[in-house]
C-alpha cells in the first residue's frame, strides 16, 4: 500500500545561534527555498500545517502561528492545522498527508520555525517546560517540580537504565556524536562543523548523567519547510515525487516520561512497529536514516524500534559502523541535531529527501531510493517511509 | 524559585498527603487498579471509584540520574533524580529528588523511603537511602 501523498519541495534558512533574526525572516527565506526546489509558487499552496502551532510555555520553542504566517505571506489557504498533541514534531507532516489524500488541500506548506537560541537568557533557559509560570498542570507537574526540569534529565535516566540492562557505555554514544560531527563537516549548512573527536566527547561536562554537552542536540534559530502534496499535484513538481509509503503514529503509553513500564523502549517501539505493518517494505530496503538525536540515546532506540536490529543490540550495531560515513545504514547524514542544531526534526527529514533526490553533495549515500524517519523521544512519535520511485 | 503543581481534583492527595507525613496513592476502589498521575476515573475499568490510600512509603529506584546543568539560578547542582517503582502500589511510579546522599552513590535496585517538604500548600515527596 502506498499513500496518495508525497513529498515535493523541502527548504531550510540559514541556521545560527544568537542571529537575532525575527522568526518570520528565517521561515519566509525557508518558504522561498521550499517553492524553488519544488517548481511552485506560493499561489499553488493551498494548505498550510505546523507543531504545535503558536506557543509561549518556552521561549523561542514555537514562535509562529498558522494565521499570521498565511497571513505574512499572503497564502491563500483553504485548510490549516496546527498540532501541538499528536505523533511528534512529525504531526504536521503526517496531517498533511492525510489532508491531501483527502482532498482537502493539494499542496500544503508545513512548517517548523524556532528561535530558541536567541531567546535564551542567563536566566532564562528555553528548554524548560512552564518555565516562568506560577503553577503547571498536566504530565509535566509531575517532573518539573521535582527538579526533572529538562528532557536532558528525563533522556538521562532512560540512558541509566538502557546502560544498566544493555551494558552500552558512553564510548557507544561518543560514536554516535563523532559519527554525526564528521557527517556535520561535509554539510555547510551545520552550525557544528569543527572536527569532534572521542576525547573531546569524553571530556566535556555532564549535563544529566550518563549524558553529557556532545549527547544534547543544539538550539538554534532558523526554519524549516517542506511541501507535502497530494500523489497526482506531485507529478507536476520539479523534483521526483518522493512518494509516503507508510507512516505510523502509536501512542501506546501513558503520556509521561517516567511511567512507560520498560524505558528501555519509548514511543518508538510502537510507531515504527505500526508502519512496518503497513508496507512491503523492510529495514533491508532502506538507504538513508533520519532518527530523531534531541539526545546522543535516542538513535539507538529509534535503531531498535524500526527493526535495523535487536532490542539492546544498538551498541554493537553501532560499533560496527553502521549507522556513521560510510557505514550500510547512514545516519543523519547532515549532521542531525548533535550538530546540525534542533530544527525538532524537520532538519532531518529535510536531509532523508535531499539525499533521496541525490543533492547531498560530499556526503551524498550513493544511489539512495528508500529512506526512513522518525521523530520523537520519550512517549510521543512519528514514522514515515519514503520512497523516490 | 522551584515551580509549583496546580492543584485540581484528582491530584490534591497526592499533593497534600506529606501535611500528614503519608504518600497518598490513588487506587479504583471497585478493580483495585493503583492509578499514578492520578485520574478521576480508573484507566482500567473506568469506574468512578477512585480513593486515595496511603502507601508504606518506600520504594525501589528504577532509574536515576544525576543532574549537573544549573536550569535556574539559585539550583545547587548536582542533584539525583531517581524514578522510583513505589511499594505497595503495583506499577506506580515516581520521580523524586533524593536528598540526604551523595548524588553518585545513587543505584538501580536501591531501596528508598519517602520523607516531604513543603512549599505553599504543596508537601513534595523527596526520597532518601532507606538505611
Amino acid at each position: 500500500m502506498t499513500l496518495a501523498a508525497a513529498i515535493t519541495g523541502v527548504g531550510m534558512s540559514d541556521i545560527g545561534r544568537k542571529t537575532n533574526r525575527p522568526a518570520m525572516i528565517h521561515l519566509a527565506e525557508a518558504a522561498r527555498r521550499a517553492l524553488d526546489c519544488a517548481g511552485l509558487t506560493k499561489g499553488d499552496i493551498d494548505g498550510i500545517s505546523t507543531y504545535p502551532g503558536k506557543a509561549d510555555n518556552s521561549p523561542g520553542m514555537s514562535p509562529l502561528g498558522t494565521g499570521e504566517v498565511r497571513n505574512a505571506l499572503g497564502l491563500k489557504t483553504r485548510w490549516h492545522s496546527a498540532v501541538p498533541d499528536g505523533p511528534s514534531q512529525m504531526a504536521p507532516i503526517q496531517v498533511a498527508a492525510m489532508a491531501v489524500a483527502t482532498g482537502q488541500a493539494r499542496h500544503v506548506l508545513c512548517f517548523r520555525a524556532l528561535t530558541e537560541s536567541s531567546s535564551q537568557t542567563a536566566t532564562q533557559r528555553a528548554s524548560i517546560p512552564g518555565a516562568g509560570r506560577a503553577r503547571l498542570g498536566g504530565w509535566y507537574s509531575y517532573l518539573v517540580p521535582a527538579k526533572a526540569m529538562s528532557a536532558s534529565n528525563w533522556a538521562g535516566w532512560m540512558a541509566q537504565r538502557y546502560f544498566h540492562e544493555f551494558g552500552m557505555t558512553r564510548e557507544h554514544l561518543g560514536l554516535v556524536a563523532t559519527g554525526q560531527r564528521a557527517f556535520a563537516q561535509q554539510n555547510p549548512s551545520a552550525v557544528m562543523r569543527t572536527p569532534l573527536t572521542m576525547e573531546d566527547y569524553l571530556g566535556a561536562r555532564t549535563i544529566s548523567s550518563p549524558l553529557g554537552l556532545f549527547d544534547c542536540d543544539v538550539p538554534i534559530d532558523g526554519a524549516c519547510v517542506v511541501i507535502v502534496s497530494a500523489a497526482d499535484a506531485a507529478k507536476d513538481c520539479a523534483q521526483a515525487p518522493l512518494t509516503i509509503a507508510a507512516m505510523g503514529a502509536a501512542l501506546g503509553s501513558q503520556e509521561s516520561w517516567d511511567q512507560r513500564p520498560d524505558l528501555t523502549t519509548m514511543g518508538a517501539h510502537d510507531a515504527a512497529a505500526d508502519m512496518w505493518t503497513r508496507t512491503d517494505l523492510k529495514p533491508a530496503d532502506v538507504d538513508v536514516l533520519g532518527l530523531y538525536d534531541g539526545f546522543s540515546i535516542f538513535v539507538p532506540y529509534w535503531l531498535e524500534a524500526m527493526g535495523f536490529c535487536g532490542h539492546g543490540e544498538a551498541k554493537d550495531f553501532i560499533a560496527e559502523g553502521n549507522i556513521g560515513p560510510g557505514g550500510r545504514f547512514p545516519v543523519n547524514t547532515g549532521g542531525g541535531q548533535l550538530s546540525g542544531g534542533r530544527l525538532h526534526g524537520f532538519g532531518l527529514l529535510h536531509e532523508v529527501c535531499t539525499q533521496l533526490w541525490g543533492q547531498a553533495g560530499g556526503r551524498q549515500v550513493d544511489g539512495a531510493k528508500v529512506g526512513a524517519c522518525g521523530m520523537g523521544g520519550g512517549f510521543i512519535a512519528g514514522s514515515m517511509l519514503l520512497r523516490r520511485d | 524559585m522551584r515551580p509549583l503543581p496546580e492543584l485540581t481534583p484528582e491530584n490534591t492527595a497526592f499533593w497534600t498527603g506529606g501535611a500528614k507525613n503519608k504518600l497518598l496513592i490513588a487506587f479504583c476502589g471497585d478493580c483495585q487498579h493503583a492509578i499514578h498521575p492520578p485520574q478521576l476515573v480508573c484507566p482500567k475499568c473506568w469506574s468512578e471509584a477512585v480513593e486515595f490510600k496511603p502507601v508504606p512509603g518506600t520504594g525501589t529506584v528504577y532509574t536515576f540520574t544525576v543532574n549537573h546543568q544549573p536550569w535556574m539560578p539559585d539550583m545547587p547542582v548536582p542533584f539525583a533524580l531517581a524514578v522510583v517503582d513505589i511499594d505497595g502500589a503495583s506499577g506506580v511510579r515516581v520521580t523524586a529528588e533524593v536528598v540526604n546522599a551523595d548524588p553518585e552513590s545513587i543505584a538501580i535496585g536501591q531501596k528508598l523511603k519517602v520523607g516531604f517538604f513543603n512549599i505553599d500548600d504543596v508537601w513534595f515527596p523527596q526520597w532518601e537511602p532507606a538505611q
